[in-house]
């Protein structure tokens, strides 16, 4: 079957001048920016629950969680926007999906309600902590492995019938989906050693850097194999990668994730802390371009488009206005709290 | 459609959601006093007033960070559990919430950060300003959602002849091809319910607060411990309660005279009143029984037509009763009937608790009137209960619409098994029971603690407390303000 969304088409739309065709792609955008930010966010942010178990000691622990405290509440708040916005705008890949990974998503907002609690009750609970240890631990790996699962659910596609999903609970007990939960919680692993290279100095940086290597070779060996499995098993995948003259355009997107790799490395073999953070996140954020060129206009892949499940114009427009005014100021302020803490953190720090 | 899975999300959402509305309850409120009292202490300086702001933001980041993962749980439902609701009326809902992630969540997410880790950090005017701004967002978060809530009850303006009855209808939205499509935001915020809600619900979230607060320091009395903090405390929440409980009835009594007009199956459910044709007492108590369409244990207040007089504002007014509606469209009568007698109960227990401490206050004796405190220290509960019985009479007297007039709640599910929704029901009681029981025992361990992380005594006379080296230590360093900006290293 022939592409029916070349990239062509999908260019012609943007710039068509009619809203009906442009403003659910300009949604689709800014969805898949939400969800872009709340991956590198919440993603070192998880990623420092994910090297839990690796660091044992109580102060270090504290330093750890210390690092991203301030910020654990407004990283989660883009996984809302991202829910939100899928509500917003697309309700019916809304009404699809959420049913679809029904029980992945209950288990991951579970694991998030744990990890959540965590930031305060262990503190709350010392010398008595241990067990929101294991809850901030625990709730991190779950909830990164649940994310990863849905990933893969949905990339593989999900049966609809009649504008509903229509297959089983248990559908993503498949091998993809468990593969791409795995990348994901070894991602974040990565994002959060980077950001403890950043963010902390003494034991905590030095063992975060020895992790790091093996979490980066990883992470490539998972995104290397994900390329490699998603177009054999999807036609339309291999379509847009593989024919001429996508395969020019496209090109940049895996010799810059090769760049960004090589330059994590360098940092991290070195004595450098800013750039393997900045470099994961380049990785990170190449590779999310990557799923998007593959499934794009897909909002439910295979069947259903942006335009199709977009919702009325009136509503897409009626929040999109607001959005434009205020994301600046979401920014905005959030860049000015990474700005009040920022330096190193130390041990002792914190209110409690 | 099958009925069991359709209990089972009821239930489930009813759990989820309950579970949530208790934090926002307490933390509307309690930011607005924290920054209150951040003010407070930057125009006077008095240190037991900062040592009571550190003391409550403690309690303070433990409960918001509950209601944050309970409303990131909720804000998932509409999808999982209520699929058909988020096609037929995501169009109108979808945005509101929207709204409230763009203005309320970020903000007070992210200012969040800079009031619990601040405090050395940034200048303490930017401290007090995101304390300030913090309260702003829960606020603001109230605003839209209710909004959201209030359009799911009236989501048309009525226009009535003369006679009172329902002439025209104008609303906010048109049906197309079985979805809500907006066509005048305005009227879909500023709907008919929503002003009485709004104002209803953050009134409860005040009040709830302020009796939370008072009952805290009258246990710190009782217990002749942080006395001078104590004493701030019950007076700021007592002062709260003395206001609002009986601003509380008034806007309560306004809601449920609007109630009638649009949702009038529910006044009848409240006030236990069958038979239109004839005036209605006030019943006191009973089980209405929907087999004989009559109230059993019935328990009368001897004054002829006061339910008339309060709904209609005439002793032989006239409204309907549940025998006007056909039974379908009747909702759930006991859960109603009972919650709102619960609502209303507490409502004058608070205005009671208010009236006699406003007396013993004038009369000087409120910090010494042991039968008074003792008994004062348990009032914390009555607020969150007082809220989960008003949604309830609300939530339940929509029955059996999910948006009066325009979905019903059997036609809302999403096509998830029953097995799946019966897990994740499971799993939610477990979790929610191991976090809140351990949250609640937190807090009443920071309360056992008190207020003296900040401990600063600046009244002598008050024995209790040692620490008057470290204390005034500490005064001279609040004195100095920690240095503008730069992270305190
Ligand atoms: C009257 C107030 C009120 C009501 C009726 C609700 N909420 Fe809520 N919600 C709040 C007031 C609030 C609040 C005060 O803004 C928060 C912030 C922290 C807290 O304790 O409550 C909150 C937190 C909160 C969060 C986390 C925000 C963050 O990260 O900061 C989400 C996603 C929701 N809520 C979603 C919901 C949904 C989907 C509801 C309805 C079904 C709902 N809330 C009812
Ligand atoms: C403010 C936003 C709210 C929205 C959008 C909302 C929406 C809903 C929905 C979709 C249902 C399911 C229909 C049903 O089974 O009845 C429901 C039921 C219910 N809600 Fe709400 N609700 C809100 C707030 C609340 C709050 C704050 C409470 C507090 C306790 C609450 C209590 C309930 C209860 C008890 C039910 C079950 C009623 C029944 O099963 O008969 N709701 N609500
Ligand atoms: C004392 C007299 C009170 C009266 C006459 C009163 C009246 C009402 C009425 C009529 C409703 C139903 C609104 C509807 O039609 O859906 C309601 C709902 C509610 N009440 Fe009260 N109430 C009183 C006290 C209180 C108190 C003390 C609290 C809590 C501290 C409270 C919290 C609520 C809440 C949270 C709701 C549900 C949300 C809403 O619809 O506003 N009420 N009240």
């Amino acid at each position: 079957m022939a592409d029916p969304f070349s990239i062509q088409v999908l260019i012609d739309a943007a710039f068509s001048g009619n809203p009906e065709l442009w403003v659910p792609l300009v949604w689709a955008g800014l969805l898949a920016t939400a969800v872009a930010l709340y991956v590198i966010l919440d993603g070192f942010d998880l990623g420092i629950g994910i090297l839990f178990p690796w660091m044992p000691a109580e102060d270090d622990r504290d330093v750890m969680m210390n690092s991203v405290a301030p910020f654990w509440d407004g990283n989660e708040t883009w996984l809302i926007l991202g829910g939100g916005g899928l509500f917003v705008a697309f309700p019916l890949a809304y009404g699809i999906i959420m049913p679809a990974v029904y029980l992945p998503l209950i288990i991951m907002l579970l694991a998030l309600v744990f990890r959540g609690v965590a930031f305060e009750f262990r503190w709350v609970a010392k010398p008595k902590h241990a067990f929101w240890d294991y809850a901030f631990a625990w709730g991190s790996i779950v909830a990164s492995f649940c994310q990863g699962v849905i990933l893969g659910e949905v990339l593989l596609g999900l049966p609809v019938k009649d504008g509903e999903f229509a297959g089983g609970a248990l559908d993503w007990l498949e091998p993809f989906p468990l593969f791409t939960g795995l990348a994901v919680v070894l991602g974040y692993g990565l994002l959060g050693a980077t950001w403890l290279i950043m963010k902390t100095e003494g034991e905590v940086a030095t063992a975060a850097r020895r992790y790091a290597k093996p979490l980066l070779l990883a992470v490539l060996g998972a995104m290397v194999v994900i390329s490699v499995w998603t177009p054999f098993a999807i036609p339309r995948v291999w379509d847009r990668w593989f024919t001429l003259p996508n395969l020019f355009y496209l090109a940049p997107i895996p010799i810059l994730s090769a760049v960004a790799a090589f330059i994590c490395w360098r940092g991290l073999a070195g004595r450098a802390e800013l750039s393997p953070f900045f470099a994961a996140i380049a990785l990170f954020m190449l590779g999310f371009l990557g799923l998007v060129v593959s499934n794009a206009p897909y909002m439910v892949p295979p069947s259903i488009s942006v335009w199709d499940a977009a919702a009325p114009l009136k509503s897409q427009m009626f929040l999109l206005v607001g959005t434009v005014v205020l994301l600046p100021f979401i920014l905005g302020y959030t860049a000015f709290s990474y700005y009040a803490f920022r330096g190193k953190v130390r041990h002792g720090e914190g209110y409690h | 459609m099958d009925v069991d899975v359709s209990l089972l999300a009821r239930i489930q959402f009813a759990f989820t959601v309950a579970f949530h509305i208790i934090f926002p309850s307490f933390t509307i409120g309690l930011a607005a006093f924290i920054a209150t009292l951040l003010v407070r202490w930057r125009i006077t300086g008095e240190p037991h007033i900062y040592s009571l702001a550190k003391f409550w933001t403690k309690i303070f980041a433990v409960s918001f960070a509950m209601g944050v993962v309970s409303g990131i749980v909720l804000s998932y439902q509409f999808g999982t559990n209520w699929s058909k609701f988020s096609v037929v009326v995501g169009p109108v809902i979808g945005p509101l919430i929207g709204y409230e992630v763009l203005t309320a969540f970020f903000l007070e997410a992210t200012f969040l950060g800079i009031l619990l880790f601040g405090w050395n950090r940034v200048h303490p005017n930017i401290h007090v300003g995101a304390a300030i701004l913090v309260a702003f967002g829960t606020s603001l978060s109230a605003f839209w959602i209710l909004a959201a809530n209030s359009w799911m009850h009236t989501p048309c303006e009525f226009i009535f002849d003369a006679a009172g009855k329902v002439t025209s209808q104008v609303c906010g939205h048109v049906m197309e091809n079985g979805k809500a499509i907006p066509t005048d935001w305005w009227r879909i915020i500023f709907n008919p319910s929503f002003p009485y809600r709004f104002s209803h619900m953050f009134t409860a979230a005040y009040l709830t607060t302020s009796l939370v607060v008072m009952a805290v320091g009258a246990r710190y009395l009782i217990a002749r411990r942080f006395e001078r903090e104590a004493q701030t405390m019950l007076r700021m929440g007592l002062g709260m309660v003395i206001l609002l409980a009986p601003l509380q009835m008034v806007i309560g009594h306004e809601h449920g005279v609007n109630t009638l007009k649009y949702q009038p199956a529910k006044i009848a459910a409240m006030e236990g009143h069958w038979d239109g044709k004839h005036p209605a007492d006030l019943v006191l108590f009973a089980l209405p029984n929907k087999e004989t369409e009559r109230n059993d244990y019935e328990l009368r207040l001897p004054i002829p037509g006061l339910a008339s007089f309060i709904v209609t504002s005439r002793f032989d007014g006239l409204f309907p009763g549940l025998s006007d509606f056909k039974k379908e469209d009747r909702p759930p009568l006991i859960p109603v009937f009972l919650s709102f007698r619960v609502m209303v109960g507490l409502g004058l227990l608070m205005i009671a608790v208010g009236v006699v401490g406003a007396w013993l206050w004038v009369r000087g004796q409120l910090f010494t009137a042991r039968w008074y405190l003792w008994p004062a220290q348990f009032l914390w509960p009555t607020g969150f209960i007082a809220i989960l019985a008003g949604w309830w009479v609300t939530e339940t007297g929509r029955q059996p619409w999910i948006v009066s007039g325009i979905l019903r709640t059997a036609d809302a599910l999403s096509p998830v098994g029953f097995y799946a929704v019966l897990t994740s029901l499971i799993l939610f009681v477990i979790v929610y029971a191991i976090v809140f029981s351990m949250g609640v025992l937190y807090i009443n361990k920071l309360i056992l603690k008190g207020p003296i992380g900040a401990a600063i005594d600046v009244d002598p006379s008050v024995p209790s407390r040692p620490l008057s080296a470290a204390a005034s230590a500490a005064r001279s360093a609040l004195k100095a303000p920690p240095a503008k900006f730069s992270p305190g290293e």
